[in-house]
């Protein structure tokens, strides 16, 4: 992709800034989809109707609050560290923004293959936290405060348990990168991460429930690290009025919705990277059968954000089933039974692999 | 130790999937909620709401005005006169009175219905209209009455022209009384007068 926009423009500049415009365009169109979708669900669930006026059953609904937002006064308050407060909402959205660089999206739209690949992700989703710091502190108000301490220390405690199932997995890949990963899933779903990967054999067959736990681990500490129910104690509303973002308005607090809501596709995206197959189609693709090349990528597009935003719905309906988790039980389900099952997990796929 | 480690985990994950599994089957409940302008519930038969006059069945007797716990009914009658009488209620009731106001100002209703119970005629009764809200606090006083101010000028030019012609008639009659009663008075006087002549004439 960026090789094709240099040989275009000749630039290697102009070339990179035109390849990040359909990740930030996706992202957006995602949220205003997302945010929909949510309420949506949301209002399902509780046999209710949800937005039904703006467009049909209420789509343009999130476009309309967008416009809203936009127009809104920038309230910044005469006792807040304007520098922080002023560059924390950037610094959320800019490093969630970062991670979408590594994921690929089909075989020939990645931003970076590059061989650190998760660590890199990572890396940056953990940096998400020096902004919501920036956020609550420069906000000088108790809520803003407690809500960034909460989610710097749900964070950081969350990073272990994720850090140590991505570990499992590269042990089965043998790679760090998402695209490296994604190929060695190709062809068939029984190739898929959930189902053992690309080992064959009798070890296939073992690997089989432990991936199933490493897959279930992810996802319980990537939903707490993306700060949503039943982990969005940052944000509580009963308790924190907004958590870190109480003092942010229009724009800025505009940036922080579209990053959780960014960071929501993004821990679907992990998933499906590591334990779906990423881009790769269950069934083989239409494209091969007919004999059409360009339509493989948008068949990979689709599967990729199908697969995603399964995954994103699968959030939404944890929010609306599930209590949220008081700060002990956080940290119990966190050290007490993700860390430990995590680390088995990790020990039992290696002495299989090595067998 | 061991064992409760491992019932606690899988008591956690199980009833998550408890939950979501009601959840699930509540995306697919349909919803319980009306689009509110569009979709309306229906209102109960005895449901009290905006009050309405049938100006054309009201008599006039001001009951309901009486009843009304917060006087918010207001009702001025002329007397008709017999030549010309308002039109009997739909159900054949004769009317005496022009009712030439009757005002509701719904700001003030308590909608008690007090006023609906005690109407002869039942001309004033409760619809289903519950959606009237106005910018300003003047629109709520509803105007029933529908004569227009020359009719009730007239009406009451009528009554009162009726009024001094009775009295005019009753003075007369009174005033012919008198005069008769004089005439009689004196008549008995002459005749008085005249008997013991008769009698001297007989004696």
């Amino acid at each position: 992709m960026q090789n094709y926009l240099i040989e275009i423009f000749g630039s290697e500049i102009v070339a990179y800034i035109l390849a990040t415009v359909p990740v930030l365009a996706f992202i957006v169109v995602f949220v205003l989809f997302a945010v929909w979708l949510e309420r949506k669900v949301s209002a399902h669930m509780q046999d209710r109707l949800g937005p039904m006026r703006v467009g049909w059953h209420g789509v343009l609904q999130t476009l309309a609050d967008f416009l809203k937002l936009l127009q809104k006064e920038d309230i910044v308050a005469s006792a807040n560290d304007k520098a922080l407060f002023n560059i924390a909402p950037y610094v959320v959205f800019v490093t969630t923004l970062i991670t979408y660089t590594m994921l690929p999206f089909t075989s020939i739209f990645i931003g970076s293959n590059a061989d650190v690949g998760i660590y890199f992700v990572l890396a940056f989703s953990g940096a998400v936290v020096a902004g919501i710091l920036m956020a609550g502190w420069a906000s000088n108000n108790k809520y803003s405060l407690y809500g960034s301490l909460r989610s710097a220390a749900q964070i950081v405690s969350y990073e272990i348990p994720t850090a140590l199932v991505v570990l499992t997995m590269i042990m089965l890949y043998g790679t760090l990168s998402l695209g490296d990963i994604t190929t060695a899933q190709t062809s068939q779903f029984w190739n898929w991460g959930i189902f053992g990967g690309p080992v064959l054999g009798i070890g296939k067959i073992l690997l089989v429930p432990f991936m199933f736990v490493a897959f279930i681990i992810l996802f319980i500490s990537t939903l707490a690290e993306s700060n949503r129910t039943p982990f969005d104690l940052p944000e509580s509303e009963s308790e924190l009025v907004a958590g870190f973002n109480t003092e942010y308005s229009g724009i800025k607090f505009s940036m922080f919705f579209l990053s959780e809501f960014a960071n929501m596709f993004l821990i679907g995206a992990i998933l499906v990277i590591f334990f779906f197959g990423g881009y790769n189609s269950p069934f083989g693709y239409l494209g091969n059968l007919l004999g059409i090349e360009w339509l493989i990528p948008i068949e990979q597009l689709f599967w990729f954000l199908g697969k995603g935003m399964f995954f994103v719905f699968v959030d939404m309906w944890l929010r609306w089933t599930l209590p949220r988790v008081r700060v002990d039980q956080l940290m119990t389900i966190c050290w007490k039974y993700l860390i430990p099952y995590a680390f088995f997990n990790l020990l039992i796929v290696g002495l299989i692999l090595l067998i | 130790m061991i064992k409760n480690y491992l019932k606690n985990t899988w008591e956690g994950l199980y009833t998550v999937f408890v939950g979501m599994k009601i959840t699930w089957k509540h995306l697919f409940v349909p919803s319980v909620t009306l689009q509110y302008p569009e979709e309306r519930a229906k209102l109960p038969e005895r449901a009290r709401n905006r009050l309405f006059l049938n100006y054309n069945d009201c008599i006039g007797c001001m009951q309901c005005a009486t009843a009304c716990p917060v006087n918010c009914i207001e009702i001025e009658t002329v007397k008709g006169i017999p030549t010309d009488m308002p039109d009997p209620t739909s159900k054949g009731q004769k009317k005496a009175l022009w009712v030439t106001k009757f005002d509701i100002d719904t700001g003030k209703c308590c909608f008690c219905q007090l006023c609906v119970f005690p109407c002869p005629t039942e001309a004033i009764y409760m619809t289903d209209i519950y959606e009237y809200s106005e910018f300003d606090r003047d629109n709520l006083v509803y105007n029933f009455a529908s004569l227009t101010q020359a009719e009730v000028k007239e009406k009451q030019d009528n009554f009162d022209k009726f009024q001094a012609e009775k009295e005019a008639q009753k003075v007369a009659a009174a005033k012919a009384k008198a005069e008769a009663d004089a005439k009689k008075a004196a008549e008995d006087k002459a005749k008085s007068e005249i008997k013991p002549s008769d009698d001297e004439i007989k004696e």
